[in-house]
């Protein structure tokens, strides 16, 4: 056994991330880590990593306690993370990312760069890579970034390797490079503890799973003879059906009209409409221009060409106001920073949609705001004690649910929802989901862009695939399922 | 969540927590008590009438330009330009009355344009030309203070109308002028900030300027309104200046007064992240530097320690402010 990790307990203020969770790894193992978002699976990793520290619990290396008390000291035991953003520094090489922090030296004081640059090769080579140790990071494809942020941790001779969603941001080319990369690292021995929402992949090399709902251990078992849907049924804890809404099929006349809009070099010729009771899903890897997209319809930023059509009529938003005044509503993937004001109350973030109709002469009339933000908090059941609280206080959850208490007190009659159930729990996700369906049922229109295949094929009743700032193909819900999504998404 | 549970808790919030609130919210109010209470043990003189109207009066000029700032800062902005605007208004009311004759009023209307307009620029400069608060200020600093040197040559413009002088040094019912403009301002702004709409989306830019954009928020517009906001209470504050002694001195008047300003709105809660800031924080900053150099001054203390203990405080009162 290199890892085993015992009865791991964390909190985070009032909230239970990790409930006794355990987990075990052999040597030149791959072991899928699964879990839907939120589940702990970050959590648990960030302990490993010695980012976060353990309430309870045990950590022992090749059999023996150790407490893993900073990244430093982590990294010391051999463990390394390959996180889901790369950590490198853009402008500078290859070689110098990858013995950043501790550079060969020469004469104690000035770093030797011929010493650094002929290690970088002799590692490159190991691994069959064909890279220049003297390239500058930010002239490599993302998945050639990804590969020195391997390289990197291997360098450090790294006995467990953690990968938090490494085929995220990659091309299926690139992918296939990345699990031969995985198979020589086992072949050597080391250990590797895998993140991925993609099921598929799972099947293709890992050797035993372990799955994680709501902070709580699941199950470790063998990958061999599971099938895709025997996960995603441990991972959600019921049949997944049961977690959608049925979709509804009255729908109305169209709202918005999207023609040939471009905007270089995020998305090119993008060409759709919406109407009113639909929910349509825009599904696509990371920088398929999908955000870039509704940030533009949005008013947000600026179309190269094309137009838009709003209720059949040409219009022209310049500024996320004129949308907004329209009657587009916008929630963000990244609520904190895009979504959100921090430090003001649960009120105010709900009201700042619509100041217009809680006050008279520009002064806001508090009981009229009260009583808008208290009907629509009550609707949405968000779970707050006071409506003046700061809306940092609380959980991911319950401000998803302000975030889209805002847009309907704004009455608005489209919703873009970007990311809308990322990071919060399963309960709160259905809930979501059920409002998703109440607000087409009211005659809204809802455009959905998620990450999360399954849900896109839960809710919508049209899923559209972007590749590369282009609509690959359009998929009715009766014939979409995550086969048919993925080759599109993939661009093969 | 029922109804009556939330009502319930209503009730018990409002009648049990109105101290904590008090705390939470003006924490810097008692911080204000403690020091009054220590003012008054240590000098008998310190709570006379004279000595309140003093102390008021003393702080009346830097309190209405922290008042602009706290609007500024509260936005996530800073003014540095506030005391040259000052002396540059200062320079227009006074040059309009000796060289042109004007009457006082249009005078003074003339130099609350001045503060208008130059709190315009500043806010154009940070909105359409994107340059950071602090370099756009700076630069205001310096072009304001040099209009007004060179207008004057670097010397002092003295009126020659006695009415004028009135309004820094006459009394109204025993209060002074100065006192009951920096009253009068004080619940202005506060209604202005803590009421409005426009108010509102202060907090909410100076919070999140990326969720304000989104949120239909006219983020330009809100920050041009509140550098304007800035340069008129520095404006307002010029009036003061130059009428105490009818005259205003183009190399003095108005200097460090943005650091002042800036101080006063720092011990009163604000973050110059943005987001945070109250204007009654504000007002009781204004009154603790002022009580403090009040009662350093009746026990004699050397003037030259003063900015050492400013200085503290201004540490103490953010050190305090990070609880959370």
């Amino acid at each position: 056994m290199v890892l085993e990790m015992i009865g791991i307990n964390k909190g985070f203020f009032n909230v239970k991330a990790l409930n006794n969770v355990s987990l075990n790894l052999q040597k030149g193992e791959v072991h899928a880590l699964v879990g839907e978002n939120g589940a702990g699976k970050s959590t648990l990793m960030k302990i490993l990593a010695g980012i976060y520290q353990p309430d309870e619990g045990e950590i022992r290396l090749n059999g023996k306690q150790v407490i893993l008390s900073s990244p430093n000291v982590s990294q010391n035991y051999g463990i390394s993370i390959i996180h889901q953003e790369l950590n490198l520094i853009p402008n500078m090489t290859v070689a110098e990312n990858i013995f950043l922090g501790r550079e060969p030296k020469k004469l104690g004081l000035f770093s030797n760069i011929h010493h650094m640059n002929r290690e970088t090769k002799k590692l490159l080579e190991r691994f069959d890579l064909n890279l220049d140790p003297n390239a500058i990071v930010s002239s490599l494809s993302i998945g050639e970034q990804q590969i020195v942020e391997i390289a990197k941790a291997m360098s450090r001779n790294a006995e467990i390797l953690i990968m938090d969603e490494p085929t995220a941001v990659l091309e299926e080319r690139e992918v296939q490079k990345l699990f031969d990369l995985i198979y020589q690292f086992k072949n050597q021995g080391v250990s590797i503890i895998y993140i991925s929402h993609r099921l598929n992949e799972l099947k293709r090399f890992c050797d035993r799973l372990t799955v994680l709902r709501d902070g709580q251990f699941v199950k470790t078992l063998p990958m061999e003879g599971l099938t895709e849907k025997e996960i995603a049924n441990l991972m959600v804890g019921r049949e997944l059906n049961e977690l959608y809404p049925a979709i509804r099929n009255t729908i109305g006349e169209e709202i918005l009209r999207v023609e040939s809009l471009t905007r270089k070099p995020n998305f090119e010729d993008v060409s759709f409409s919406v109407k009113r009771g639909e929910i349509i899903g825009f599904a696509g890897l990371i920088g398929a221009g999908r955000t870039e997209l509704v940030r533009t319809i949005f008013g947000d930023w600026r179309p190269d060409g094309g137009a838009i059509f709003w209720k059949g009529k040409k219009t022209d938003f310049r500024s996320p106001e004129d949308a907004v005044k329209a009657g587009i509503g916008f929630a963000t993937e990244d609520r904190k920073h895009t979504g959100l004001f921090l430090d003001m109350s649960v009120s105010q973030n709900i009201s700042v949609t619509c100041t217009r109709k809680v006050s008279k002469w520009h002064f806001i009339r508090k009981q009229v705001e009260g009583k808008l933000v208290q009907r629509n908090i009550e609707q949405l059941n968000v779970k707050v004690n006071k409506i003046t609280n700061p809306v940092k206080n609380l959980s991911g959850g319950n401000q998803q649910k302000v975030v889209l208490a805002k847009w309907m007190a704004a009455e608005s009659e489209l919703f873009i929802l970007d990311e809308p159930t990322r990071g919060i729990d399963v309960g709160a996700k259905g809930e979501i989901y059920e409002l998703i369906s109440q607000l087409a049922a009211e005659g809204k229109a809802v455009i959905i862009i998620s990450s999360d295949l399954p849900e896109l094929l839960g809710i919508c009743n049209r899923i559209l695939v972007m590749y590369r700032g282009q609509i690959k193909g359009e998929l009715d819900h009766s014939i979409a399922n995550e086969q048919n999504v993925m080759v599109l998404a993939a661009g093969v | 969540m029922s109804n009556a549970v939330t009502e319930l808790n209503k009730t018990q919030t409002k009648e049990r927590n109105w101290l904590k609130y008090l705390w939470e919210q003006y924490s810097v109010l008692f911080a204000l008590i403690v020091l009054i209470i220590f003012a008054s043990i240590l000098s008998e003189h310190f709570l006379s009438i004279t000595n309140i109207t003093n102390v008021l009066r003393q702080v009346s000029i830097v309190g209405i330009l922290s008042l602009g700032m706290t609007f500024v800062i509260i936005l996530g902005g800073i003014d540095l330009s506030v005391g040259s605007v000052l002396a540059m208004s200062g320079t227009v009311v006074m040059a309009s009355q000796v060289t042109y004759s004007t009457s006082i009023p249009v005078s003074i209307v003339l130099g609350l344009m001045c503060g208008l307009i130059i709190g315009l620029i500043n806010g154009l400069m940070v909105t359409y030309g994107k340059i950071t608060a602090f370099i756009a200020t700076l630069a205001m600093m310096t072009i304001a203070r040099s209009i007004a040197l060179f207008y004057a040559d670097a010397g002092a413009i003295s009126g020659l109308n006695s009415t004028y002088a009135k309004i820094g040094n006459a009394y109204v019912f025993g209060i002074p002028i100065p006192v009951i403009i920096f009253v009068i301002m004080v619940f202005l702004s506060y209604i202005v900030l803590e009421k409005t709409v426009y108010g509102r989306h202060v907090y909410a830019v100076g919070g999140n300027a990326q969720a304000a954009r989104l949120s239909a928020i006219s983020v330009f517009r809100v920050t041009i309104i509140s550098y304007m906001i800035c340069g008129f209470t520095a404006a307002v504050g010029s009036i003061i200046e130059t009428s105490r002694l009818n005259s205003i001195s183009t190399s003095t008047s108005g200097n460090m007064y943005e650091l002042d300003a800036i101080a006063a709105v720092i011990i009163g809660g604000a973050s110059l992240s943005g987001g945070r800031g109250r204007i009654l924080g504000t007002l009781f900053g204004v009154l603790i530097l002022g009580v403090l150099s009040n009662t350093m001054n009746l026990l004699n203390i050397s003037p030259y320690l003063q900015g050492v203990v400013k200085g503290l405080i201004i540490v103490a009162a953010v050190l305090l402010q990070k609880r959370d």
